[in-house]
C-alpha cells in the first residue's frame, strides 16, 4: 500500500503527535502516515468496541461553489458522477463515483450539500487528478481545494457520546448528514460518516486547530489513536471498497456492486460519463461481480490471489484480503464470473500453490452499526 | 547447553545435539506486528540453507522465513496453528517455528551471535 517514489514525504498537521504517541510511520500516497500505534488487532477492537481517532488528513477536501448557488453547483457536479446530487438536501452527504467515458471508476468520494456550496472528500492518491478533473469539467463553478484543513475520523460505538460531550448537537445528527459544530471552542465541519462500518464522524478542522482537537478527543477515556492498518481491516470487514484495489478505471460501478449509487433519475436521464456503458450493463447484467469470500481455516488470502471454481478453472481474482479480527477468520473480496457470484458458491483461492477452500458470502462480514436515530 | 545464532533475515536458531530450533527474532516480530497465521514446513521435508521454509502472516502482510541451515525438518510447532500470537508474545521461546537436523555444522559459521545481531539491528534503526 505504500509507494516507492523518492519524493520527500508530506506530513499531516498531526505528524508530531503521531510520533509522540509512538506510531510506526509509513509512506502512503506521498504522506508519512501512522500505520499503527499499539498494534492493529488492538486498534481494530478498540474501534469496534469503544472509539478510535484516525488521522485522514491526507485525503483531498474541496469546496465547489457556483455564482447561482448550490443547486447550480449540484447540477454541474452531476456531469461527473452518476449520483443524484441535485436531490441532496441541505446538510446531507452522498457516496458517489467519478466515472470515465468507458464506465470505469476514476475515484470514489463523498459529496455534501453544505448549504451555500458542495463539500467534497476524495482519496489521497487521486486528489490531484480529481481536483484537476473538477476544475476542467465543472462548468461555471469555482473549485477551491482545502489544503489547510485536516481531517480526523472519530469512529466507534462511543464516538457519539464523546463528541456530544463537547458539542451536544452531534448526538442527534443523522447518519450521512453534516453540519458545523463548535467542539469546545474549535470550529469544525462534522460529517456523521466513516470507513469502518461503525457509527462515527469525519471531522474537518483548520490545520492549526487539528492537534488541539486530536488531543482533546484522545484525552477522553473512551478514545485511543488508531492507524491505517486498522482502518484497512475495519473497512474490509465492513465490505467497503478501497480505491486502487477493489475499484479502479477497469471496474464498472455495476461489476463492483455499486449500482445503488446511481440515482433513480440518473438511470432514466443518464448524462454522466460512461452512462451508456453503465446503464447497458445495469440492464443486461455484468459478466463479473465483486463478491465477499470466507476462507476456511485461518490462513489469510491476499490481493491478486486467483479464485477457482470447484473444477479448478480460473474464475476471478481477489482484490482485498486479510484476517478479519472481529469475525476472527480470514476474509476477502474479489471479482468472479457472474455465474459463480451467488452466495453459497464453493470456490478455492490459490495461495502459494495451495488451494484454500472458500465460499462466496454476502457482505459486510461484520454488520454495519450506523446511527439510525 | 544450547547455543543460539542469528541470521541477517532475523531468524534465530538454537542448536543442541545436532538439532536446531528455528524461529523469528523479537525484532522481527515487532516489525511484523500482530501475527495471525504461520505456514510451517512439513515434517520430513529436506531443506537447503536459505530456502523459504515458512510464511508468517501479520494482519497486513505475508513475510517469508528462510532456513538458516540445511537439513531435515523433524518437528514443527503445532501450537502456532491455534495460537499464532505466541510469535508476538514470545518470539524467541514458545513462538518457535520448527526443528531441523543440521546437515553441515559449518553453516553456523555464517551466522551471528547475539551481541553481533544486536549491533546489526541497531544499525538498521
Amino acid at each position: 500500500m505504500g509507494d516507492t517514489t523518492s519524493e520527500p514525504l508530506l506530513t499531516t498537521p498531526l505528524d508530531a503527535l503521531h510520533r509522540e504517541l509512538g506510531a510506526r510511520m509509513v509512506p502512503f500516497a506521498g504522506y508519512a502516515m501512522p500505520v499503527q500505534y499499539q498494534g492493529i488487532l488492538h486498534e481494530h477492537a478498540q474501534t469496534r468496541e469503544r472509539a478510535a481517532l484516525f488521522d485522514v488528513s491526507h485525503m483531498g477536501q474541496a469546496e465547489i461553489r457556483h455564482p447561482e448557488g448550490v443547486a447550480a453547483a449540484a447540477a454541474a457536479f452531476e456531469a461527473l458522477v452518476p449520483g443524484d446530487v441535485r436531490g441532496l438536501a441541505e446538510g446531507r452527504i452522498r457516496y458517489t463515483l467519478f466515472t470515465d467515458a468507458h464506465g470505469g471508476i476514476l475515484d470514489d468520494l463523498m459529496v455534501t450539500n453544505a448549504g451555500d456550496r458542495l463539500y467534497v472528500v476524495v482519496n489521497a492518491a487521486c486528489k490531484h487528478q480529481d481536483f484537476a478533473h473538477m476544475g476542467r469539467h465543472l462548468a461555471g463553478c469555482e473549485v477551491k481545494t482545502l489544503p489547510d484543513r485536516a481531517l480526523l475520523a472519530l469512529q466507534g460505538p462511543e464516538a457519539a457520546k464523546v463528541l456530544a460531550r463537547f458539542a451536544p448537537e452531534a448526538a442527534a445528527m443523522p447518519f450521512m448528514s453534516a453540519r458545523a459544530l463548535d467542539v469546545g471552542g474549535i470550529a469544525v465541519w462534522a460529517s456523521r460518516s466513516g470507513y469502518t462500518g461503525e457509527d462515527g464522524y469525519e471531522i474537518s478542522v483548520a490545520a492549526d486547530d487539528a492537534e488541539a482537537l486530536a488531543r482533546r478527543l484522545l484525552a477522553e477515556p473512551e478514545v485511543e489513536a488508531a492507524g491505517l492498518g486498522a482502518r484497512d481491516s475495519l473497512r474490509l470487514e465492513a465490505g467497503l471498497c478501497l480505491y486502487g484495489a477493489d475499484i479502479d478505471a477497469t471496474t464498472s460501478p455495476i461489476e463492483a456492486g455499486l449500482a445503488w449509487v446511481i440515482g433513480k433519475r440518473r438511470r432514466e436521464e443518464g448524462g454522466f460519463p460512461g452512462a451508456e456503458a453503465i446503464l447497458k450493463q445495469l440492464a443486461e447484467g455484468p459478466s463479473r461481480r465483486r463478491v465477499g469470500l470466507r476462507i476456511e481455516g485461518r490462513q489469510p488470502v491476499r490481493a491478486h490471489a486467483e479464485i477457482r471454481d470447484a473444477g479448478g478453472a480460473r474464475i476471478g481474482e481477489v482484490t482485498s484480503g486479510g484476517f478479519g479480527p472481529t469475525v476472527a477468520a480470514p476474509v476477502a473480496m474479489g471479482y468472479v464470473d457472474a455465474a459463480h457470484a451467488a452466495p453459497g458458491t464453493a470456490v478455492a483461492c490459490d495461495v502459494r500453490g495451495k488451494a484454500l477452500a472458500a465460499q462466496v458470502v454476502p457482505m459486510p462480514f461484520a454488520p454495519h452499526r450506523y446511527f439510525k436515530g | 547447553m544450547a547455543k543460539i545464532y542469528f541470521s541477517e533475515e532475523h531468524e534465530w536458531i538454537s542448536v543442541e545435539g545436532g538439532v536446531g530450533t528455528v524461529g523469528i527474532t523479537e525484532y522481527a516480530q515487532t516489525q511484523l506486528g500482530d501475527v495471525v497465521f504461520v505456514e510451517l514446513p512439513e515434517v520430513g521435508a529436506s531443506i537447503d540453507k536459505g530456502d523459504d521454509v515458512a510464511v508468517v502472516e501479520s494482519v497486513k502482510a505475508a513475510s517469508e522465513v528462510y532456513s538458516p541451515v540445511s537439513g531435515e525438518i523433524v518437528e514443527i510447532n503445532e501450537e502456532l496453528a491455534d495460537a499464532p500470537g505466541l510469535v508476538n508474545q514470545n518470539a524467541e521461546g514458545d513462538g518457535w517455528f520448527f526443528k531441523i537436523t543440521l546437515a553441515d555444522d559449518s553453516e553456523l559459521d555464517d551466522l551471528m551471535n547475539r551481541e553481533d545481531y544486536d549491533a546489526f539491528v541497531e544499525g538498521l534503526e
